[in-house]
């Protein structure tokens, strides 16, 4: 039986923004990282998009973006932010509201 | 050639910051783009002062600001301020301000791996180029210690934001909350190192006084001490209560005490200009008649007096002294006398010199009334209100306001001895003193001291009469006591009667003169008569001689004739007569 979350995860849609200022290590593993964990999990329904505030500073006040890299689950509501490079997989899980991926597994 | 390298290096540029206060105290305000650390506990007026900085900068110096706020909305900012008169909104549409919130909850952050603030110098940066922003302030900063874990990476960060603000050239206010045993509870002041200046928010006796304090400002000297500074609709004062060092001007010009026969006692000119003059005395000895004629006088002279009470209602004032036919109303319609009333405890004892500083500045009067200075004693130590008094004495000075302090006695106390150990501060000294005899008590008034002025030693009764305040002399009774009020009266209807006496005892001698006159004249008239008639008879008589001698002659004339031959005989004869 699946969890009723892990079920309506599978159906909604899930909009992401990824908040970076330039081409930093930081922002580039942060990238590479968040794309890997897309396709892992939410393959086909997600639209990520990369904002780099140094072409587009006016963009940061609105999101509330302090830390870089930023990254924004915009869908489904409520909106949650992560910041970081994304390389604490089980952070970014619990902080995107997915279930970890043994769990998925496991049931 | 080191002295001329010290010549040449120029005086640490100033971000004036327009409190007027602060300015005195910094010697021109906050180090021209470098950061200040403003810190304090919670509501003591950190992010007011702040904002002022920035307004102030906008409207008065021509240097926007960016206001980034971590802990109020922008709504709220604009809204708290607009109660103060600073209307933000207008302000960032001229695009002088820019505010910015900056919103940080734990809750909603998911920290996963590394990161860095630079979503935070992107948003600072893009505000400050967007206006061309020369002042910043950070309200306040410290918030990201509550929003983020990772302390390393913040104090990473936060020495790096430091540095680029730097690198900026903007001059910048960071706020940050008092901490337990450091300026800041995260040890900001470890990163602000040019100017750190403390707020506190202080209650003594029940009364709260914000103070302000730098600790220290790097290259540049500023006054040490606690300021106390003052919040209301206005914005903020703050009042640098330096030694201004006894450097004021000493005007010879006099001004009437409003009493011509207290002006008498004063050589008949009254106080001088920008002196300080103290009326002391018991409860209901006349002060604060004595000090409305004085603001009616000065009034009436066409000058401004700013009159505190501390005691009655302005209206309640005017009443009283109405019954002594002495009219303050007409006054403060022509707006010559504003009277300020309050109760000294409504603040504290710093706040009220602060309030005065305020009103003396708006008002600008040349005659300052206080009433009474005793009741600041419930709210500071003796040597606190002397302090304070000192300090108000040297500004009025300074500012050439004639002022006049009453101070009330208490009935045990020595009446030389005012509450308020102030008389060494002031120029004249008049003491009001309730005097006990005959089942009466009547007022009499000293004239203790007047610096420079020849002045009167006698102890004058003082009367409330419904024409005003009058001062009659003084009776010594015939075992030297002073009497007054009826008894004074009974010894002058004593010396009215006693004079009256000794006026008719001194006509009833003078017309017994005159009879003895008239009588004498008489006799002398009456002698003149009897001689009269003696002298007619003796002239008679001559006449009688006389003729009796001619005729004798005649005769013998006539026998000469007869006897011819004697005629030369008898010439020979008569010759020699």
């Amino acid at each position: 039986m699946k969890p009723k979350t892990d079920s309506s995860q599978d159906l909604e849609f899930w909009k992401l923004r990824l908040y970076v200022a330039g081409q930093t290590p930081k922002s580039l593993t942060a990238f590479s990282n968040l794309k890997r964990l897309c396709e892992e999990r939410l393959q086909g329904r997600y639209v990520l998009e990369v904002i780099d505030l140094i072409k587009t500073p006016q963009l940061a006040a609105d999101d509330q973006i302090l830390a870089i890299p930023t990254l924004v689950r915009k869908l489904p509501v409520p909106i949650r932010k992560i910041i970081g490079d994304l390389s604490n997989t089980e952070r970014v899980l619990v902080g995107l509201d997915l279930q970890p991926a043994s769990d998925r597994r496991t049931s | 050639m080191k002295k001329q390298i010290r010549k040449q290096t120029p005086v640490l540029p100033k971000a004036p910051t327009g409190i007027q206060g602060l300015d005195q105290l910094t010697g021109g305000g906050l180090p021209q783009g470098r950061p200040t650390l403003l810190c304090g506990s919670a509501g003591c007026g950190k992010t007011l002062i702040a904002m002022e900085f920035l307004v102030r900068g906008a409207t008065q110096f021509g240097e926007p600001g960016v206001f980034m706020a971590f802990e109020e909305r922008i709504e709220e900012l604009a809204q708290n301020f607009a109660s103060l008169g600073h209307d933000l909104n207008a302000l960032v549409a001229q695009k002088k301000l820019a505010l910015d919130f900056v919103r940080v909850e734990r809750s909603e952050i998911e920290e996963a791996g590394d990161y860095d603030l630079e979503g935070l110098f992107i948003r600072l940066g893009h505000l400050i180029d967007k206006i061309g922003a020369k002042r910043v302030v950070l309200d306040t900063i410290e918030t990201l210690f509550s929003g983020l874990t990772n302390a390393a990476i913040l104090r990473a960060e936060l020495r790096r934001l430091f540095r680029w603000l730097k690198d900026k050239g903007v001059t910048a206010i960071i706020t940050g909350e008092r901490g337990e045993a450091t300026l800041t509870r995260y040890g900001l002041e470890e990163y602000v190192a040019d100017c750190v200046i403390m707020l506190d928010h202080r209650v003594s006796e029940n009364m709260s006084t914000r103070r302000l304090r730098i600790v220290k400002y790097r290259g540049s000297s500023h006054g040490t001490g606690e300021y106390p500074f003052l919040i209301d609709e206005a914005g903020i004062s703050l009042l640098p209560i330096t030694s201004l060092g006894l450097k004021h001007p000493a005007s010879t010009e006099r001004v009437s005490s409003g009493l011509p026969d207290l002006d008498a006692m004063m050589g008949g000119r009254g106080y001088y200009r920008g002196s300080s003059v103290l009326v002391s005395g018991t409860a209901g000895s006349g002060k604060t008649s004595l000090s409305a004629h004085f603001a009616a006088a000065a009034a009436a002279r066409g000058e401004r007096c700013l009159w505190f009470a501390f005691e009655e209602s302005a209206n309640q004032i005017a009443r009283n002294m109405r019954s002594i036919g002495l009219d303050l109303e007409r006054p403060v319609r022509q707006g010559r006398l504003r009277f300020h009333a309050e109760r000294p405890t409504m603040s504290g004892l710093e706040m009220h010199l602060v309030t005065i500083h305020k009103q003396v500045q708006e008002v600008q009067p040349q005659v300052v009334i206080i009433d009474p200075i005793t009741n600041f004693n419930a709210l500071g130590s003796d040597l606190e209100i002397k302090a304070m008094l000192t300090r108000l004495i040297d500004y009025f000075k300074q500012q050439q306001i004639t002022a006049l302090f009453t101070s009330l006695n208490s009935g045990g106390r020595a009446e030389e001895a005012p509450e308020v150990g102030v008389s060494s501060l002031m120029d004249t000294w008049l003491l009001l003193r309730d005097v006990e005899s005959g089942a009466e008590r009547n007022r009499v008034l000293h004239l203790l001291k007047s610096r420079g002025m020849a002045h009167s030693n006698q102890v004058r009764e003082f009367l409330l009469t419904d024409r005003g305040v009058e001062l009659r002399n003084v009776y010594l009774g015939p075992s030297g006591i002073l009497l007054t009020g009826s008894a004074r009266g009974a010894l002058e209807a004593q010396e009215q009667a006693q004079a009256l006496v000794r006026e008719q005892e001194a006509s009833g001698r003078t017309r017994a003169l005159e009879r003895k006159r008239a009588a004498l004249e008489a006799q002398i008239a009456a002698l003149r008569a009897e001689y009269g008639v003696e002298e007619a008879e003796l002239q008679r008589g001559i006449a009688q001689g006389d003729a009796r001698t001619a005729m004798l002659a005649g005769d013998r004339i006539e026998m000469g004739r007869q006897r011819q031959a004697n005629v030369t005989a008898t010439r020979k004869t008569r010759k020699p007569n």
